[in-house]
């Protein structure tokens, strides 16, 4: 099963083992990951599951859609290059090892 | 009040919905060291709500996807979870809630957080199988259940829950009719133009409607529903009844305590009650909003619950302002998405914005100049845009907001003055 580990701000990891179809937000919504807040519920209408993701696996993730584009520029830490919704990052074989940083705050 | 350091009974929340959550999680995330009670009626874990309408009823997702945390969360942080208990009564003067089991529990501070429940038709025939409520866990698994093998599904009420049932029985190929007393769907909350585009998007999809029409009584056999009688003389066959027509705040307990209730829990812009040792939050809660024309005002959504929720907590950690978050509101009908900034009741202006043919388009409403809220339909980046432009308070004129050529993003993103 392929893994994802999260970083959370003070620079604590976790690394679940996330089934293919599941989303980075829910495994971390299921395994009490800290610094995703997911509060909508994974409909895309919040950024309150804004993560950064490693250069290095950038170019493995689902195109982002633009949905997900503009609820970034409303998201509470703010935006970087490699900002991403978790929700929206719906694990493939190819993500294996992902990484992603949360950022300071989502709300 | 309790603050960052020890104290003896601690924080009590009533409720364990999205408000009563996010106000135990929040005290813990800020490092509240009291111990932190979370009483809940219902029997499962803390769940969300707003997939139960929308991926739960569908089938997409599982159960241990709609819980908010895991079991483990609640004991990693120390939230002493107490579920399927009602509160029959808070004891004021000894700082205490009583369960129905008479059990008492203390509080320094006391959160009501109790929500709202279903607004019943006192209607001949209400009580018949096949009368169905979507608002909990267990009414929504009843209704998945009911849903697979409906015939004839009929929906009292064109409110977001009524509209988000239609779209996924209409997915499941169920024919629909939706009966509304006034003439439009989600009256209450949307302008008319918007209203129309969802008319006519579940129309499209085979969804009947009745218009200005006012049920009667329900009709059955042997115990079970079979049509809705309506007052014009029509009978619609139905073997699936979803009523949703607004629900009412859980205030009784607040009342029988001697709080002040009027269409909710009566409470201050820091979300106190006249009690120093009382707070309420979300569905429950009349409340000044500093975004509204009119006040109190009392909401019914998961973002209220949980900006009220960590208001509260930072109340509680000594860190309180007033409470000023900005409103926003979101629905999933089918293929369409509507989302909303803003209160907009009391505007007098309506400037859509956007590509109308196409469905996906903004509707900015104002009083005069000033503008109270933005519903987007199908237009996420506007939304997003929105709730930048007015929880800072900025304003876009009519007259820019129908210009194409204005530039929505760049005014969202300037730095505040």
């Amino acid at each position: 099963m392929p893994s994802v580990t999260y970083v959370s701000y003070d620079g604590k990891s976790t690394t679940l083992d996330v089934p293919v179809g599941t989303s980075v937000m829910q495994a971390a919504v299921l395994h009490g990951v800290d610094g995703i807040v997911a509060e909508c519920g994974g409909s895309c209408m919040c950024a309150t599951c804004h993560v950064f993701v490693r250069e290095e696996y950038l170019s493995k993730l689902p195109e982002m859609e633009l949905g997900e584009d503009a609820m970034l520029d409303g998201a509470a830490s703010p935006r970087r290059p490699n900002s991403r919704l978790s929700c929206q990052l719906v694990m493939t074989p190819a993500m294996d090892g992902l990484v992603v940083d949360m950022p300071e705050t989502q709300t | 009040m309790p603050s960052g350091s020890m104290s003896g009974a601690g924080v009590v929340v009533v409720g364990a919905g999205h408000g009563g959550f996010q106000l135990a999680a929040s005290l813990r995330q800020h490092g509240y060291d009291g111990s932190v009670t979370l009483i809940g009626d219902e029997p499962s874990l803390p769940y969300q709500r707003p997939p139960l309408s929308k991926d739960y009823l569908n089938g997409k997702i599982s159960l241990d996807l709609l819980l908010m945390r895991p079991e483990a969360f609640f004991n990693e942080h120390r939230i002493e979870l107490v579920t399927g208990r009602a509160v029959a009564e808070i004891d004021r003067a000894g700082k205490a809630v009583v369960l129905s089991s008479k059990a008492r529990i203390e509080y320094d501070h006391l959160v009501l957080a109790t929500g709202a429940r279903n607004r019943v038709l006192p209607l001949p025939g209400i009580e018949l199988d096949g009368v169905c409520y979507l608002r909990n866990l267990a009414e929504t698994e009843d209704l998945k259940e009911r849903l697979a093998t409906a015939q004839h599904c009929v929906v009292i009420g064109a409110g977001f829950i009524g509209l988000e049932f239609a779209a996924i029985a209409r997915g499941k190929g169920k024919p629909v009719h939706i009966v509304e007393l006034v003439d439009r769907v989600m009256a209450r909350v949307v302008c008319p133009d918007t209203s129309a585009h969802f008319a006519d998007a579940h129309r499209a999809t085979g969804v009947e409607f009745s218009f200005g029409a006012r049920v009667e009584r329900l009709g059955g056999d042997g115990g079970r529903v079979t049509h809705v009688a309506l007052q014009d003389g029509r009978s619609l066959p139905a073997d699936l009844v979803i009523v949703s027509i607004g629900v009412m705040p859980n205030e009784e307990l607040a009342a029988a305590a001697g709080l002040a209730v009027e269409n909710g829990i009566v409470v201050s812009e820091y979300l106190l009650t006249a009690d120093p040792n009382i707070s309420a939050i979300g569905d429950c809660a009349s409340f000044p909003s500093r975004h509204s024309l009119k006040n109190p005002v009392r909401l019914e959504a998961v973002q209220n619950a949980t900006d009220h929720a960590r208001c509260v907590a930072d109340r509680l950690m000594g860190k309180g302002g007033p409470y000023s978050a900005l409103p926003w509101f979101w629905s999933e009908q089918g293929a369409q998405r509507l989302q909303i900034a803003g209160l907009t009741t009391g505007y007098q202006q309506v400037v859509l914005r956007g590509d109308c043919e196409k469905g996906e388009y903004s509707a900015f409403c104002y009083a005069g100049d000033k503008l109270l809220g933005i519903e987007s339909i199908n237009k996420p980046a506007d939304h997003a845009f929105a709730r930048r432009l007015l929880a800072a308070g900025r304003g876009v004129t009519p007259q820019e907001a129908a210009d194409m050529s204005f530039d929505l993003r760049a005014a969202a993103m300037a730095r505040p003055n």
